[in-house]
């Protein structure tokens, strides 16, 4: 049988909007997933240390103060040192559209914006990780 | 007077008779709920045991359902405060004096995160969040700059700060002194309300205990020193935003409001010494009928509270005054001009329910900090209300109405339920430790969402009424540059300051906070005058008080 799916849900930076960080990792562990939630302010290198040590497959940063260009690429430059360049990462809060290409282009994988359902999040999962089942 | 068994026996005919008739053949829909759940009946009739004295009274009388003032809006409006900082002082100082050209009444100061939890731009933890989601403010210096030419004898100004609040109030203190304005004569908020930040918000600094007192001693620096200055907004917004529904919004803020009062009666001071500088802060959400008879019933909860339990005698000690906003929540990054009515409807919940200020979001806000012409037009969805519609025009202008009345008694009663869970685990502090509190938000947040999510909620242009649509253009962005120059500037302030006196004041200070007895303020104004920085003090008071950890729940 495959191993769980292991999922990091953390909070970057320091603004205390945790309702979408929370939904999410709640609706994704109602789906099957094996959550982890950091809790608020974090930096980088504690979501990085927890990914690390909790071995999991995607880190999903939550951030709604406007320092995800400066804290997500952050976060995926530290996993790439720390040779876990392998971990998935996809964000959410409020980012402008235009500043989508530019976290793309610095490895995170999707974001997800004010709106977006969270079959949208499972089926980007699902993607990544090419199995139907959770 | 008919009877009241009377009239239900009418309505149960009714609803067999001419009800049925029609909903035999155009069936009704089923399972109707307010914003927050509260299931709707199909129809509110008079209610004979109704006593209009017991549970309204009139305006500016207990228990103040009706409203605090007696004139209401036929006196005055309500002051028009729009929550605005970004960026450097400078900038945020030529927004302020663009609000206030444009009609606005009073100032509302947001401060970027560093600021808010204790840490000057030059530390590495505020690395990106320099100046984003509010004003950098380092020093007096920055102080100085942020108010420069505006009369703070004119104008009352809020801040929304509640860990370092003694620090920034102690900064306005000393600009009005530069300006020639007296203590005396200052008028305004500081938020100060550290309860919520534990339960829904995220800025504490410190643990429950020390943080009690440094909002003591404000209590007690300001009955004394600063008349005028409402010296907390206990705020319920945040609690609603991060998803809780009506009745959790006033529940948990008037037990929050007990926790406040018990702990300064607990240190010496008289409940009218302070209780009428006591001020409260909510949400409007888009249900309108609901968001009105959640205000009435949230003073009227906080009258009784204040009188039959701490005994307050003053009538001011008893008016529940409170701030309002519209929901942040409720605005939709999809078709963003949609969210100019959402506000519209708020605003009107606001003023029916009987507002003394009110903040109208911008209809950009989802997708970033809103621009000029987008806080204009929020601006004058409150100036139309006001001049424009009419509601201004009477006090309490829903009561009366059966489902506004029983929806007030409804409410009331749910909220006294909690209030009093909360009492019976010991008090807000402890029902926070135990992550009561935050637990039951969250449940109402998520089975929200689901509900979204479901489609069992509309939600206009998210879950129904799409269209495919152009990225939206002209956003604010902040600039990225902005740490630099706050770097720069503290730079300078260290230089140019007296360092031997900045130490001398702290060193005090850290005296101070290792004795209870002592009050704070007078310390903290000492070294703000010297210009020792926000972060330095914040850290003298980290190294006596510790640091709070947030007990997660999910």
């Amino acid at each position: 049988m495959d191993k769980k799916i292991r999922i990091v849900i953390a909070k970057p930076g320091l603004d205390g909007h945790d309702r979408g960080a929370k939904y999410i990792a709640r609706a994704l562990k109602d789906a099957g997933y094996e959550v982890i939630y950091t809790g608020i302010r974090q930096t980088p290198e504690s979501i990085v240390a927890t990914a690390i040590q909790e071995d999991v497959d995607f880190v999903g940063l939550s951030l709604l103060s406007g320092a995800h260009n400066e804290l997500f690429p952050r976060v995926v430059n530290l996993l790439k040192e720390q040779e876990a360049g392998e971990i998935v990462v996809f964000g959410g809060g409020v980012i402008p559209e235009e500043d989508l290409g530019f976290l793309e282009k610095k490895g995170v994988q999707a974001i997800f914006r004010p709106g977006a359902p969270i079959s949208d999040v499972i089926s980007f999962i699902k993607s990544k990780t090419g199995s139907t089942a959770a | 007077m008919p009877d009241n068994n009377n009239l239900k026996k009418k309505k149960n005919i009714w609803e067999e008779t001419t009800l049925n008739k029609v909903t035999s053949r155009f069936p009704a829909r089923k399972n109707l709920v307010t914003g927050s759940d509260t299931e709707v009946d199909n129809l509110h009739i008079p209610d004979n045991n109704f006593s209009y004295e017991e549970k309204l009274g009139f305006p500016g009388e207990y228990p103040y359902t009706r409203g605090v003032q007696p004139t209401m809006y036929r006196g005055k409006f309500w002051t028009m405060r729009q929550y605005a900082g970004f960026g450097t002082a400078e900038e945020s100082n030529s927004r302020y004096k663009y609000l206030l050209q444009q009609g606005q009444t009073g100032l509302s100061i947001a401060f970027d995160l560093p600021t808010q939890i204790g840490y000057d731009s030059d530390d590495p933890i505020s690395a990106g969040e320099v100046g984003k989601v509010g004003v950098a403010i380092d020093s007096l210096k920055d102080m100085e700059t942020l108010f420069n030419g505006i009369p703070l004898d004119k104008v009352s100004t809020s801040m929304t700060i509640n860990a370092p609040a003694a620090v920034l109030l102690a900064m306005y203190i000393i600009v009005a002194e530069k300006q020639g304005v007296t203590k005396e004569q200052i008028r305004g908020t500081i938020q100060n309300d550290i309860l919520k930040e534990y339960i829904a918000r995220g800025t504490y600094i410190f643990p429950p205990a020390p943080s009690m007192r440094l909002i003591n001693n404000i209590f007690e620096y300001c009955s004394a020193e600063v008349p005028k200055w409402n010296t907390i907004s206990i705020s319920g917004y945040h609690i609603r935003e991060a998803g809780s529904t009506a009745v959790q919004e006033i529940a948990f803020t008037i037990a929050d409001g007990i926790e406040y009062v018990r702990n300064a009666i607990g240190v010496g001071l008289d409940v009218d010494q302070f209780a009428g500088r006591l001020s409260f802060f909510f949400n409007a959400h888009n249900d309108l009928l609901e968001e009105v008879a959640k205000y009435r019933a949230a003073r009227r909860i906080w009258a009784k509270i204040m009188k039959e339990k701490f005994s307050a005698k003053k009538e001011k000690s008893m008016m529940m005054r409170f701030h309002t906003q519209t929901a942040g929540s409720t605005l939709t990054a999809q078709q963003p001009d949609n969210n100019i009515v959402r506000v519209a409807i708020q605003t009107l919940a606001a003023v029916m329910g009987g507002t003394q200020s009110l903040h109208t979001n911008s209809r950009d806000e989802a997708l970033a900090l809103p621009t000029e012409d987008s806080v204009r037009v929020a601006l004058r969805t409150q100036q139309i209300v006001a001049h424009e519609s009419g509601v201004a025009n009477i006090v309490d202008p829903l009561a009366g109405s059966y489902y506004i009345e029983q929806l007030t008694d409804k409410i009331e009663e749910d909220a006294l339920n909690y209030i009093n869970k909360i009492e019976d685990m010991g008090g807000m502090v402890k029902a926070i430790e135990k992550g009561y509190v935050q637990k039951e938000i969250q449940d109402s947040a998520y089975k929200y969402q689901k509900s979204v999510e479901a489609g069992d909620r509309v939600v206009v242009g998210v879950n129904k009424f799409t269209i495919e649509e152009p990225a939206p253009s002209g956003l604010l962005k902040v600039n990225p540059e902005l740490q630099k120059v706050q770097e720069a500037n503290l730079k300078k302030v260290r230089s140019g300051r007296n360092n031997e006196k900045v130490a001398e004041c702290l060193a005090a200070l850290s005296e101070g906070a290792a004795k209870e007895d002592v009050n704070l303020m007078p310390l903290i104004i000492d070294s703000v005058r010297e210009y020792a920085t926000l972060g330095e003090i914040s850290n003298v008071l980290r190294e006596k008080f510790g640091e709070y950890r947030e007990s997660i729940v999910l």
